[in-house]
C-alpha cells in the first residue's frame, strides 16, 4: 500500500536496491546503448541513410528548376495522365515536385545508377511514399531536399502522397520507372 | 474552511471542492471520449476499404475531430482529475485555489467546445497536427490555446496543493510514489503547454492575418514538442495510476522507492526529446540532432519505461507471494482477480503498452528505420497501443475504482464492466496488429481511399494489405464496442447506480446542497508513513519476483528480435544517402 502512502523509510534513497532490479537495469541499459550505437553504425556501414543536404527555396524558384529539368530531358508523354516522362542521364540531378495533387514529372531511371533526387513542394506539406519499395520522406514547402538514391530493382514504382494535403489527397500519385541497363 | 469527508470503503479523505472538481473533470473527459469514440467508428468504417463509409470531405473532418477529442480533450480532462486526486486526496490536503481550478475547468470546456465547433463548421479539417501552411479557422487555434491555458491553471493548482500540504504538514516524510509520478506528469505538462503556446499563438495570429508567414519546418519541430510531449504526460500519468491500482488492489509497495522515482526523473529529463520522432525524414535536420533526440539522449527514457515495466508487475508479484501465492513462477498472476475490471484493465494496458506500444515506438523512432515507416498506418497503430490502450484503458480501469470511492455509487451492470476490458483490449489489439502489418506494406495513414479513385495515374496495393485493413476494421469496431460498454457502465452508474453512504452525487458539484453530516471533518489526521514490513524473502538469490523477471526477459527477446527484423527490412530497400 505504500505506493500511495509516504515511503516507509524516511531516508528512502538510502535503502539498498534489490539484486533483481539492479540486474534488470543493467540488462536494459546495455540494450539501450546497443540501440543507440546502431544508428551511427548504420551511417558508416549501412546503405540506407537520409542525406541532410537541403536548401531553403520558394515555389517560383523550385518550380522553375523543375521546368528546366523537364524541358531538357523529356522523352515522351505518359498516355494515361498526360504527364511528361523525363529520362535524365545516369548520375545526374533529377527533380520531382509535389503539388495539389500530383507528383511531377514521371521519372525514368536506370537500375543500379545513382541519382541526386531533388524534392520540393509547391504548396502544402506532402509525403513522398515510394511503393512498393516503401521509402517515405516528408516534403516540406520552402525546402528543397536532395537525396542520393540508387534504384536496385527494375520495374514501375509509384509515389503515393502520404501526408494529408486536402480533399484530393488520395488522387496524388507519381511514377518512377526503372529500366534494366 | 475546507471540509472533508472520509470514504468508509477506501479510507480516502475528500476535500469538498477537490471532490467536485475531480468529478466534473472526469465526467467532461468521458463526454469527449464518447465523441471521440463515435468519430472513431467513422474513421474505421471508411478505412476498411470494402465498407468505405464516408465521403472524402467528411472523412477528413471526422478524422481531425477524432484525433483532437481522443488525444487531447479526453485524456487531459481525466489527467486534471488525477492531478487533484494525487495531491488533495492522497495527501489529505485542501485544494489550493479552488476558484482558479474552476476557472481553469471553464476555460478548458470553452476551448474544447470552440475547437470542436470550428471543425464541425467544416473549414478546419486540418488534422490534429494542423501543419502550416494549410490553414484552419482562427477559433480552431484559439480553442486549443484556451484549453491549454485552462490545463496550465490545473497544473499550478496541483503544485499549489503540494505546497499547502507540505506547509500544513498533512503527511509525514516524503510524498507518495503515486503523487511523485503525478508531479512528473505535471512538470512535463508545463513544458508541453509552453511549447504549444510558442507555436499556436503565432499560428493564431497568422490565421487572422497579423503574421504573413510561418516557416513550415519550424512549425513541425515546435508543434511536436507539444504533440509528442503531451503523450508523455499520459505515460507519466498512467504509470502513476498503475502504482496506485496495485497499491489498492494488492497492498503492493514499490520494490524500491529509489528505483521507481529515479525512473520518473528520467522521464522529466529525457521524454521531451521525442519531438524528433516526427522529424526523422524531414529536410535539412542533421543526423547528430536526430540521433541524440530520437533516442532520448541514449534511450534513457526507454530505460525508465523498462524499469517501470519490471517494478510495477514485480511489486504486485511480491505482494501476491506474501499472501501465499508462491507456487511456481506464475501462481501470483493466475490467481489475480481477473474478473475485476480494475485489475484486468490495468494489466492489459500494461502488457499492450509495453509489448506493442513500447517496442514499435522504439523501432519506428530509430533514425534510419523511420524511412520505411513514416506516415504509414503503422504510426496510428503504434499510438493506439500506447494511448488508446495504455493510457485510455488504464483510465477506464481507474474509473471502476472511482465510481464507488469518488462518486459513491455502486457499479451499474457489473457484468458489463467485468467483460469490458476484455472486449476493448481484444478488439484494439486485433486492430493494432493488423494495422502494423498494413503499414509495413506501405498503406498510408490519413488517406481516404487506398484505391486512389479518380487519380490520373493508378496504383494497387497487394491483396494482403486490403485483408489487413479489413481485419483491422473488425478489431476497431470491437474496440468501439468496448468503449461503448465503458460509457454505458459509467453513465449508468452515475444515473442509476445504487447510492452508497455517505453520498454526494455529481449534482453537488454544482452547488446542490447535501446532508451537512457528510462533510464533517475539518482537517483529517496526519497521513502516516507506510508501515515497515518485516523483511520476507521470496524467490531465490535476491530475485524477489522471479515470474516478473521471466516476463521482462520475454519482453526483451521480442524487442531484440523485432528490432533486428526491421533493420533487415530496411537493408532490402533502395540504397540512399
Amino acid at each position: 500500500m505504500s505506493s500511495f502512502l509516504p515511503p516507509a523509510d524516511r531516508i528512502w534513497w538510502k535503502v539498498p536496491v534489490g539484486r533483481q532490479e539492479i540486474v534488470w537495469i543493467g540488462i536494459a541499459l546495455i540494450w539501450c546503448l546497443i540501440m543507440f550505437f546502431m544508428m551511427p553504425y548504420w551511417h558508416v556501414y549501412g546503405k540506407q541513410n537520409l542525406s541532410t543536404e537541403a536548401y531553403q527555396t520558394n515555389p517560383e524558384k523550385y518550380g522553375a528548376a523543375v521546368e528546366t529539368f523537364v524541358e531538357k530531358y523529356q522523352t515522351r508523354i505518359d498516355e494515361q495522365s498526360g504527364m511528361p516522362i523525363v529520362t535524365p542521364p545516369a548520375g545526374s540531378d533529377i527533380y520531382m515536385l509535389g503539388r495539389l495533387w500530383q507528383w511531377y514529372p514521371i521519372l525514368e531511371l536506370e537500375k543500379d545508377k545513382t541519382y541526386r533526387l531533388h524534392l520540393g513542394s509547391m504548396d502544402w506539406n506532402h509525403g513522398f511514399s515510394l511503393q512498393p519499395v516503401n521509402i517515405n520522406l516528408q516534403v516540406v514547402p520552402g525546402y528543397e531536399m536532395v537525396i542520393k538514391i540508387t534504384p536496385d530493382q527494375a520495374g514501375e514504382f509509384t509515389v503515393v502522397c502520404n501526408e494529408f494535403c486536402g480533399i484530393g489527397h488520395h488522387t496524388m500519385l507519381g511514377k518512377i520507372h526503372v529500366k534494366e541497363n | 474552511m475546507a471540509k472533508f469527508r472520509v470514504c468508509p470503503d477506501s479510507g480516502f479523505y475528500f476535500d469538498k471542492s477537490a471532490e467536485s472538481l475531480m468529478k466534473v473533470n472526469a465526467v467532461a473527459g468521458a463526454v469527449f471520449l464518447l465523441i471521440a469514440g463515435i468519430l472513431a467508428l467513422g474513421v474505421i468504417l471508411t478505412r476498411w476499404q470494402e465498407v468505405h463509409l464516408l465521403p472524402a470531405d467528411l472523412f477528413y473532418q471526422v478524422l481531425t475531430a477524432h484525433g483532437i477529442n481522443a488525444l487531447l480533450f479526453w485524456v487531459i480532462f481525466f489527467e486534471i482529475a488525477i492531478l487533484y486526486f494525487a495531491s488533495s486526496t492522497l495527501l489529505r490536503s485542501r485544494l489550493a485555489a479552488p476558484g482558479w481550478a474552476w476557472a481553469g475547468f471553464a476555460l478548458m470546456i470553452i476551448g474544447a467546445v470552440m475547437n470542436n465547433v470550428a471543425v464541425l463548421q467544416g473549414n478546419s479539417s486540418v488534422m490534429m497536427t494542423s501543419y502550416v501552411p494549410m490553414q484552419a479557422a482562427p477559433h480552431f487555434y484559439l480553442g486549443l490555446i484556451l484549453f491549454a491555458v485552462g490545463a496550465l491553471i490545473g497544473c499550478f493548482v496541483f503544485l499549489g496543493t503540494l505546497v499547502i500540504a507540505k506547509d500544513d504538514q498533512t503527511y509525514q516524510g516524503s510524498i507518495p510514489l503515486v503523487t511523485f509520478g503525478a508531479l512528473t506528469a505535471c512538470i512535463i505538462a508545463i513544458f508541453t503547454i509552453a511549447s504549444g503556446a510558442i507555436i499556436l499563438f503565432p499560428t493564431f495570429l497568422w490565421s487572422i492575418g497579423y503574421i504573413n508567414h510561418i516557416d513550415a519546418e519550424m512549425y513541425r519541430i515546435i508543434w511536436w514538442a507539444m504533440g509528442h510531449s503531451s503523450q508523455q504526460i499520459n505515460v507519466a500519468a498512467h504509470v502513476s495510476v498503475w502504482y496506485l491500482i496495485i497499491g489498492i488492489l494488492f497492498n503492493a509497495r514499490p520494490m524500491s522507492e529509489k528505483v521507481s522515482r529515479f525512473a520518473f526523473l528520467l522521464y522529466i529529463f529525457f521524454l521531451q526529446l521525442a519531438s524528433a520522432h516526427h522529424i526523422l525524414v524531414d529536410p535539412g535536420v542533421s543526423a547528430e540532432w536526430k540521433i541524440f533526440n530520437t533516442s532520448y539522449a541514449m534511450y534513457l527514457a526507454v530505460l525508465a519505461s523498462m524499469i517501470h515495466g519490471l517494478t510495477v508487475p514485480g511489486a504486485m508479484e511480491v505482494a501476491q507471494r506474501g499472501k501465499g501465492y508462491t507456487k511456481g513462477l506464475f501462481e501470483w498472476l493466475r490467481k489475480a482477480p481477473w474478473g475485476n475490471p480494475v485489475f484486468s484493465g490495468f494489466f492489459f494496458a500494461l502488457v499492450i503498452f509495453g509489448f506493442i506500444g513500447g517496442i514499435t515506438g522504439v523501432v519506428m523512432g530509430t533514425e534510419q528505420i523511420n524511412l520505411i515507416i513514416h506516415n504509414t498506418i503503422y504510426v496510428p497503430a503504434h499510438f493506439h497501443a500506447t494511448v488508446a490502450v495504455g493510457t485510455t484503458l488504464t483510465f477506464m480501469a481507474l474509473t471502476y475504482l472511482l465510481i464507488p470511492v469518488l462518486f459513491r455509487r455502486a457499479l451499474f451492470l457489473p457484468w458489463v464492466a467485468k467483460m469490458q476490458p476484455y472486449v476493448f483490449a481484444g478488439g484494439m489489439t486485433i486492430m493494432i496488429l493488423f494495422l502494423l502489418g498494413a503499414g509495413t506494406l506501405g498503406v498510408s495513414r490519413r488517406h481516404w481511399d487506398m484505391d486512389f479513385t479518380g487519380a490520373a495515374l493508378s496504383f494497387e496495393y497487394p491483396g494482403t494489405a486490403y485483408m489487413m485493413m479489413a481485419v483491422g476494421g473488425i478489431g476497431g469496431v470491437l474496440g468501439v464496442l468496448g468503449g461503448a460498454m465503458y460509457l454505458v457502465v459509467t453513465v449508468g452508474s452515475l444515473l442509476f447506480g445504487k447510492k452508497l453512504e455517505p453520498s454526494a452525487g455529481l449534482l453537488q458539484s454544482f452547488g446542490v446542497p447535501l446532508a451537512a453530516s457528510a462533510y464533517n471533518i475539518d482537517q483529517p489526521e496526519q497521513l502516516q508513513m507506510a508501515p515497515k514490513l518485516a523483511v520476507e524473502e521470496h524467490g531465490s538469490g535476491g530475485f524477489e519476483a522471479p515470474g516478473t523477471f521471466v516476463l521482462a526477459l520475454a519482453l526483451l527477446v521480442c524487442f531484440v528480435v523485432y528490432y533486428a527484423i526491421n533493420w533487415d527490412y530496411l537493408a532490402s530497400v533502395w540504397p540512399m544517402g
